[in-house]
């Protein structure tokens, strides 16, 4: 009976691992957004990235992540309500989830664990 | 006051966002856009804000915005096109004298877009199946001298320069270098056959595509004396046997058969039976002082082969180069090369010496000029006729839009009714383009050459594609005009009816229809004049009942022997070329008088018979004297009075010349004759009045002129054909008469005729009928009004008028436009470039205005009388 459920495990994390890797500028987003707390919304976002980054950021490609991130359930959004500027348009404001906030903490993590391994003589020497 | 508005975002972009949005992701990403718009007012001002948005919303057009196709609204769509469909051929059905207008009038302008489609298609086959296509460029040359061009650009260049690329080959993967006029006989055994190719390097088959199926392609045409030859000329020649490693005998010498290449295909600008090795002429033509002169640019062509993403800019600078560096080898001119990209070859610039069939860009852009004009004027019928009547379809309007209809719905509506109509026009006017096809490809000879013209699918899917955009462009102003009518007015009624308004633009439409009618008939009919006028053009000699035979490489004292027996035969003379048709031979002649000064003669070898037997006009002198064929020196020459005038021999009086001793080809000639000026060139080309005489050398001899005296020329003709055939069994007699090849040299103008009279009479058929809708349809609606007219006592001259005075004031506005306009163009633009042209005439000018106005009066009469006649008691009855 066992044999039905051995399911190949390098499919399995195949598509696990494509389906939750943290990309290093999704990474970036999913932190502003963090930062940004309750004000995380698209063009909120662009901005503090723009500051923070030092390099344009196009709105698109925020767009693109933000969708592609609450595809893989690190975000979540909600709409806020309607006002007279964004030609009455509402804004959609975004949250990180639990899910996300533990793929941050995995990816400093892993950066950590990079750090301290690498002998200090090899940087002092460049 | 009022506020001044803020600017806002472009309407169209928005539309198109919330288009392909997903109406779940759509108003965060309006809301977005507009708060970067409203940033961008204020940071780089409206005008680039704008830019910005509407390149934003381009750009959010991502994979994971756009909204999937919805089953659920596409079905209701589907539904309601069938019942677009449905009215559509309804409302054909019920009006089937106006559809039948426009079905007729829309497939008479399509047949000439279909001749149109199917000869770019053909053109654009060309030599596609060269690989390296997009990276092959020709050498061009352009002689010019001191200032003066002596030739246009030509497709040729010189031995040289081929040699002087291919020597310096960096940054250029290989050179083909050709040669054309490799023609004569092949002889096997006892066949002989004959052929025409080319003469080409050891790089061919690496620069083009051609397919060698047997034999080396790196050396089959390295060693001199190879040959390659096609296929169908291999089975020719040998049958079944094998051809590689054969000898056959060219130009009595022995060449050895080293491959077997595929025949080139149709769509190819290079055509050939043989190919012989380049090499062989180092040989052949070892002792000829022109074969490597750098000027000498005629013969040869040069096919340069790029390497991948490199540019032809680098090359040309290199090309300036070697240019500026041999200059000095020409003292009296400068050969500038230039390049050709492939593509360009068959459709593009028109250049002297093609190697084959091209045709020039001029043509293909006048032709597709006029296919537009024909076009438009057949979908303006359609427009006109359609909102003329647009009354009768008001109430179906005004319901569809009651029970809610929106714009877009009616807009669709109606372009799916002329798209119908196009579709059935497509119909006639592919029949149409089967019946005129031969009648257009056999009009001009380069055409017989390159177009086919097969009725592919894909061609058919093109013509399809056609009829669409031709439905949607003569639907779409009607169809706009339906939508945007408002409900309310449909039903009031009265004076506000909206059948009335564009009533200007459809005046201007007709103007316009009738305008282009008669320029075409004037134009054609000048064209026609013009050519006319250039074939009974005076030459300054005699052209009446003269055969040219080609002699090929028969001697032609034989057969000069057994046609001075046939009694027809008036006298016989030699000669090197056949003039006035378009053939120049030139050379430099030195000024006895000063040695520094020289000129550009043309000239024509002729024997002792030629000057009578053509009756030129000797105004000094005397003929040459008759030469022993053994005497192979050249002692005199006769010249032409604008010879004396150049060179200021003679002063006023020739006969003072005679005896001059001038240098031609570093020969002392002596001067024995002076003939009037007559045309050596075409008539309608004012330069080339130098020409010289020179003695005819026996083996230069290329043409036996035969004058006749008879009124049957074609049973002399086929005397000297027997007479040919007993002489020489392989080769077919090429002979044609002088007048026809003058006639010949003017097939420019008689296609420019045909073509022209042929889209007059489509552009008359098409205004015609535009016109007849429109009287028809008036006459029908004023039917009652006329009635009521008769009763209260007016004639039926007077109804007569007042029905056919707006028509005529518009054929008058159109005939007061067209005949100035005609004028101009061809007194200020064609005319001008055009030497020893006729006079235009009043008859020419009026001549369109006239057949305009018949037809149009008949037109106009016929359903007019109708009314006029018609019995008021029986129209008012059922009042």
């Amino acid at each position: 009976m066992l044999r039905l459920y051995s399911v190949p495990r390098s499919l399995f994390t195949d598509y696990q691992m494509k389906g939750t890797h943290l990309g290093e500028f999704e990474e970036l987003v999913l932190l502003t957004i963090a930062a940004l707390v309750n004000d995380a919304y698209s063009v909120a976002i662009r901005d503090e990235l723009a500051k923070h980054a030092d390099r344009p950021v196009k709105l698109g490609v925020v767009h693109a992540v933000l969708n592609r991130l609450e595809r893989k359930g690190y975000v979540k959004s909600r709409l806020g309500e309607a006002t007279s500027v964004r030609g009455g348009k509402r804004k959609r404001y975004y949250t990180v989830t639990s899910a996300g906030r533990a793929a941050l903490v995995r990816a400093k993590e892993i950066r950590d664990n990079l750090w301290n391994v690498i002998p200090e003589f090899s940087f002092k020497n460049t | 006051m009022m506020a001044r508005r803020e600017p806002q975002p472009p309407r169209w972009a928005q539309r198109l966002l919330s288009w392909y949005c997903r109406p779940e992701l759509a108003e965060d990403l309006e809301g977005d856009l507009n708060e970067m718009f409203d940033r961008n007012v204020r940071e780089r001002g409206p005008f680039r804000a704008k830019v910005i948005y509407c390149l934003d919303v381009i750009k959010f057009c991502r994979p994971y915005t756009i909204r999937r196709p919805n089953v659920l609204t596409l079905i209701p769509n589907m539904i309601m096109l069938g019942s677009y469909f449905k009215s559509a051929t309804r409302s054909i059905a019920r009006s089937k004298l106006f559809s039948a207008i426009n079905i007729v009038g829309l497939s008479v302008g399509m047949s000439v877009g279909l001749l149109l489609i199917a000869m770019l298609t053909d053109i654009l086959s060309y030599d596609r199946f060269h690989e390296n296509r997009d990276r092959i460029y020709r050498v061009t040359s352009q002689f010019q001298r001191q200032g003066d061009l002596i030739s246009g650009h030509m497709a040729t260049t010189s031995l040289l320069a081929g040699k002087e690329i291919k020597e310096s080959l960096a940054g250029i993967e290989d050179v083909a270098v050709i040669h054309r006029g490799f023609m004569g006989d092949i002889t096997y055994g006892e066949k002989v056959v004959p052929f025409g190719g080319l003469m080409a390097d050891e790089s061919f088959f690496n620069v083009f595509s051609f397919k060698l199926l047997h034999g080396n392609p790196a050396t089959a045409l390295k060693e001199p004396f190879s040959i390659v030859l096609t296929e169908t000329f291999a089975r020719k020649l040998f049958g079944e046997e094998n051809a590689v490693g054969k000898t056959v005998l060219v130009w009595g010498r022995d060449f050895s058969v080293t491959g077997v290449v595929q025949d080139p295909p149709k769509f190819s600008h290079m055509r050939f039976d043989v190919l012989g090795s380049l090499s062989t002429r180092t040989i052949t033509e070892k002792d000829n002082p022109y074969e490597m002169l750098w000027e000498n640019i005629w013969n040869a062509y040069a096919y340069v082969l790029l390497p991948p993403n490199s540019s032809p800019e680098s090359l040309q600078q290199r090309l300036d180069e070697i240019c500026r560096r041999k200059a000095n080898a020409v003292a009296s001119g400068y050969v500038q090369l230039g390049l050709q990209p492939m593509e360009n070859i068959v459709i593009g610039q028109n250049l002297g010496n093609q190697i084959g069939p091209y045709m020039g860009s001029t043509v293909v852009w006048v032709f597709s000029a006029m296919t537009l004009v024909v076009i438009l004027s057949a979908c303006f019928n359609y427009t006109n006729l359609s909102t003329a009547r647009s009354f009768r379809r008001l109430k179906e309007v005004g319901i569809r839009k009651t029970i809610g209809a929106v714009k877009g719905n009616l807009l669709v509506q109606f372009v799916t009714e002329s798209v119908v109509i196009a579709l059935l026009a497509l119909i006639f006017a592919v029949g149409i383009f089967v019946i005129i096809r031969p009648h257009f490809i056999s009009m001009e000879y380069s055409l017989q050459e390159m177009l086919v013209m097969d009725l592919s699918p894909q061609l058919i899917g093109l013509f399809i594609l056609f009829a669409l955009l031709v439905g949607v462009a003569a639907g779409f102003f009607p169809a706009l005009f339906f939508s945007r009518l408002s409900a309310v007015s449909l039903f009031k009624g009265g004076s506000g009816r909206p059948s009335f308004r564009g009533i200007t633009a459809r005046k201007i439409l007709v103007v316009f229809q009738f305008v282009i009618s008669i320029m075409f008939i004037s134009g054609t009919v000048v064209i026609y004049d013009q050519y006319k006028h250039f074939l009974s053009y005076d030459l300054g000699y005699n052209t009446e009942n003269i055969l040219n035979i080609r002699l090929g490489d028969n001697k032609a004292d034989a057969l000069k022997n057994e046609l001075s027996k046939l009694p027809e035969v008036a006298g016989q003379s030699q000669s090197q070329l056949v003039m006035s048709v378009g053939n120049y031979f030139y050379t430099f002649m030195k000024n006895p008088s000063d040695p520094n000064d020289s000129a550009q003669v043309y000239y024509n070898r002729v024997d002792e018979n030629f000057l009578p037997l053509h009756d030129f006009k000797l105004i000094a002198g005397r003929n040459f004297n008759p030469k022993s064929p053994e005497d192979s020196t050249e002692r005199e020459v006769i010249v032409s009075s604008s010879v004396l005038r150049r060179f200021n021999l003679g002063a006023d009086d020739p006969s003072k010349a005679i005896g001059a001793v001038v240098n031609i080809d570093h020969t002392d000639l002596q001067i024995v004759g002076v003939v009037e000026d007559f045309h050596y060139g075409r008539v309608n080309n004012a330069t080339n009045k130098e020409v010289v005489f020179r003695q005819l050398m026996p083996e230069e001899a290329k043409y036996l002129n035969v004058k006749f005296v008879t009124n049957d020329l074609r049973r002399a003709y086929e005397k000297v054909e027997q007479i040919w055939s007993g002489l020489d069994s392989n080769h077919p007699l090429q002979a044609k008469f002088l007048d026809d090849q003058l006639e010949e040299s003017f097939r420019g103008f008689s296609a420019s005729v045909k073509a022209g009279g042929f889209i007059a009479v489509l552009v008359v058929c098409i205004a015609s009928l535009g016109l007849l809708g429109m009287v028809i349809y008036t006459s029908e609606i004023r039917l009652r009004e006329m009635s009521i007219r008769k009763v209260f006592g007016a004639s039926e001259v007077g109804i007569l008028y007042r029905l056919a005075r707006g028509f005529m004031l518009l054929l008058g506005v159109s005939i007061a436009i067209a005949i100035p306009l005609t004028f101009l163009f061809f007194d200020r633009i064609l005319l001008p470039g055009v030497a020893n042209h006729a006079p235009l005439t009043w008859f020419e000018m009026v001549s369109g205005a006239v057949v305009i106005l018949t037809l149009a009066a008949l037109m106009i009469l016929s359903q007019t009388l109708k009314v006029a006649r018609s019995k008021p008691a029986e129209v008012l009855r059922t009042e």
